[in-house]
């Protein structure tokens, strides 16, 4: 009797557990994703298929009207010469930037690693150090030190007699950028790697050092494979980084001529959407972006699939 | 897009796993000593000064007055620095200092209440089973790869339809939700709370939320602080969003006044001195912050669930 009230009790706990607690403890991060992550994206979609239309002088509180455009935005976007050129500029910065950062991060990544090295825990934390300085304020301290009345690097040239190449002209500046964006971002990757690398159990490398492997040879045949999953990541993460600058060009524009207000496709879209006050081709913009972003992200996953994960299953 | 996630969590998954194991497999101190390598602590220190060199060069121009910055050796200290800061200090009335409070808030606060979202979704994710779960979480990972940046401007929009653009609550509120927090706040719980614990709580009557608060809670502690840091550096460096947001700069984070004032510098080179100076100010608490919390970021990664 008593065993079977027990019985019938749990059922109905059970049941408000299996249903209805578990959405109520999701529904603040249910509904903040809604209002803040779904909403706008659903909007954004909306309104790129939209645009103002003028009727009569366009005078009047009546004469604009908003109507459905079907894809023209998208057509416009598509074959808009400065979002073609702004990504070229971005894919460009991303071709020097991803390469160079990733390659530094894994090398400081096993040089920490390494038994023979010294210094670590400072060069660790001084490398760590500008992951913790917003963009902006990076992009600053680089702005300035690019500047020839204030950098300590067009002293030094003067001093050897060089005659040092401006920073922030137009072939430079690209450069000029993706160093800002080195600088910031080689730390936080070198930790990832770092982290990863420490996770691999050391009987491993003892057993290959036995079979008399070189640290070299350890590093690239052991080491970098084990850690691959990381890499990926990493390179994942920083090419939708590459994809949204935004705050390093925008931090640059009052010291530098070079700079457009469509250097990157985030630019081009806040110019759009607030100098130009045209919401709806920002709107298509934007979607083409994401999309964009996207498709690369999934390209990139699909061929280091086979590459790195295929191996091991 | 399904082949994406699916991509995305066996590789982190993996590693985060193995991290949890590392203290034990790996004895801090081997038998093996090796005798230093020049080319590697050297390699590492050149790192380590491209590193430090700009926080040098801010720490010496900061000292320089506006004649100076343009005039003298730009590593060579002056003594200008503490009129710099009271300069800086009474541009508009300490609008400053008020930036960086808004900083702290927005940062702070923010990165708090994620944390506590984040984790009691992926606290649900990880150890409750009901109908729909597998959708919701695969609808929340599909947000990992959503630029948030690129949501900065429809969500500008979405907030001037109800009226809160130009309030600290469309700057707080939008970086609140973080999929790639209740992704890692998931693999934690899976890790960190024993089903044992929970059932043996239910079972003595406590509450659903009494159970996660206090006792799940504590267990993931140390994989929160990590969620916590990386939404707080997110928000710390999140330059557009209130960019966009902001047009009152009473309520600007230090980020988007800076960026304010190097624009006026660009008329009046004077604000030169002023941006350099309140440059300098913005990162020594950012430093401190980070040599404190950068333990936490390595135990944490490496140890978090040892416990587990």
């Amino acid at each position: 009797m008593i065993e079977t009230q027990g019985a019938g009790m749990r059922r109905r706990v059970s049941f408000r557990t299996r249903v209805l607690t578990p959405y109520a403890m999701l529904a603040p991060g249910i509904v903040l994703f809604v209002a803040f992550m779904a909403a706008p994206i659903v909007y954004t979609v909306i309104l790129s298929l939209q645009k103002r239309t003028v009727t009569g002088l366009g005078l009047g509180a009546n004469s604009h009207k908003t109507v459905f455009a079907g894809f023209s935005n998208y057509v416009a976007s598509f074959t808009d010469p400065e979002l073609l050129g702004s990504v070229l500029r971005v894919l460009l910065y991303g071709v020097i930037l991803i390469p160079t950062m990733l390659g530094l991060a894994l090398l400081f990544a096993l040089l920490l690693d390494s038994r023979r090295t010294r210094a670590g825990g400072f060069s660790r934390t001084a490398i760590f150090l500008p992951y913790a300085v917003p963009a902006v304020i990076s992009s600053l301290l680089w702005g300035f030190l690019y500047l020839p009345d204030v950098s300590p690097f067009y002293d030094l040239a003067d001093a050897l007699g060089i005659n040092a190449p401006e920073l922030l002209s137009p072939s430079l500046v690209t450069f000029a950028i993706a160093n800002i964006a080195l600088w910031g971002g080689v730390g936080f990757n070198m930790i990832v790697m770092y982290t990863s690398l420490k996770a691999v159990p050391s009987e491993i490398y003892e057993a290959a050092k036995l079979d008399g492997c070189s640290e070299v040879q350890i590093a690239w045949r052991i080491k970098i494979p084990i850690i691959a999953p990381a890499l990926v990541m990493t390179a994942l993460f920083s090419m939708i980084a590459t994809l949204q600058v935004f705050a390093e060009p925008t931090t640059l524009r009052p010291l530098s001529n070079s700079l457009s207000t469509s250097w990157s496709p985030l630019m081009l879209v806040y110019r759009d959407a607030f100098t130009r006050n045209d919401i709806y081709s920002a709107a298509a913009t934007s979607v083409v972006i994401a999309l964009g972003t996207f498709i690369i992200s999934f390209l990139f996953l699909r061929v280091v699939q086979k590459r790195a994960f295929g191996q091991e299953d | 897009m399904s082949a994406t996630t699916t991509e995305v969590t066996p590789g982190t998954g993996r590693g985060a796993a193995s991290a949890q194991k590392m203290k034990r497999e790996r004895p801090k101190d081997s038998a093996m000593h090796e005798k230093p390598s020049i080319v590697s602590s050297g390699i590492l220190i050149l790192g380590a000064i491209y590193c430090l060199f700009p926080v040098l060069w801010v720490i010496m121009a900061s000292t320089k007055d506006g004649s100076e910055l343009f005039s003298t050796l730009t590593l060579a200290p002056s003594t200008h620095l503490w009129s710099n800061i009271v300069e800086l200090t009474q541009y508009r009335d300490g609008l400053f200092w008020r930036w960086m409070l808004n900083t702290a808030l927005y940062a702070g606060v923010g990165a708090i209440v994620s944390t506590w979202v984040s984790a009691l979704s992926g606290y649900v994710l990880a150890k409750f089973d009901f109908p729909g779960k597998g959708t919701v979480f695969k609808i929340l990972l599909m947000g990992v790869l959503v630029p948030g940046v690129i949501l900065a401007i429809p969500q500008y929009f979405l907030f001037a339809q109800v009226g809160l653009t130009n309030t600290y609550w469309s700057v707080l509120l939008p970086q609140i939700i973080s999929p790639y927090g209740i992704y890692l706040a998931r693999i934690y719980a899976a890790a960190a709370v024993p089903n044992d614990v929970i059932e043996a709580a239910r079972t003595e009557g406590a509450r659903e939320m009494y159970i996660f608060n206090r006792i799940a809670m504590p267990m993931m502690a140390p994989g929160l602080v990590t969620i916590f840091l990386f939404q707080f550096v997110a928000v710390w460096n999140n330059f557009m969003l209130p960019y966009i947001m902001l047009g009152n700069d009473h309520l600007f984070p230090i980020t988007v006044g800076l960026n304010g004032l190097l624009n006026q510098g660009a008329s009046a080179p004077a604000m030169y001195t002023l941006v350099i100076t309140g440059a300098l100010l913005s990162i020594i608490p950012l430093v401190i912050l980070f040599l404190v919390l950068q333990r936490y970021w390595r135990v944490d990664l490496a140890a978090g669930a040892v416990k587990a």
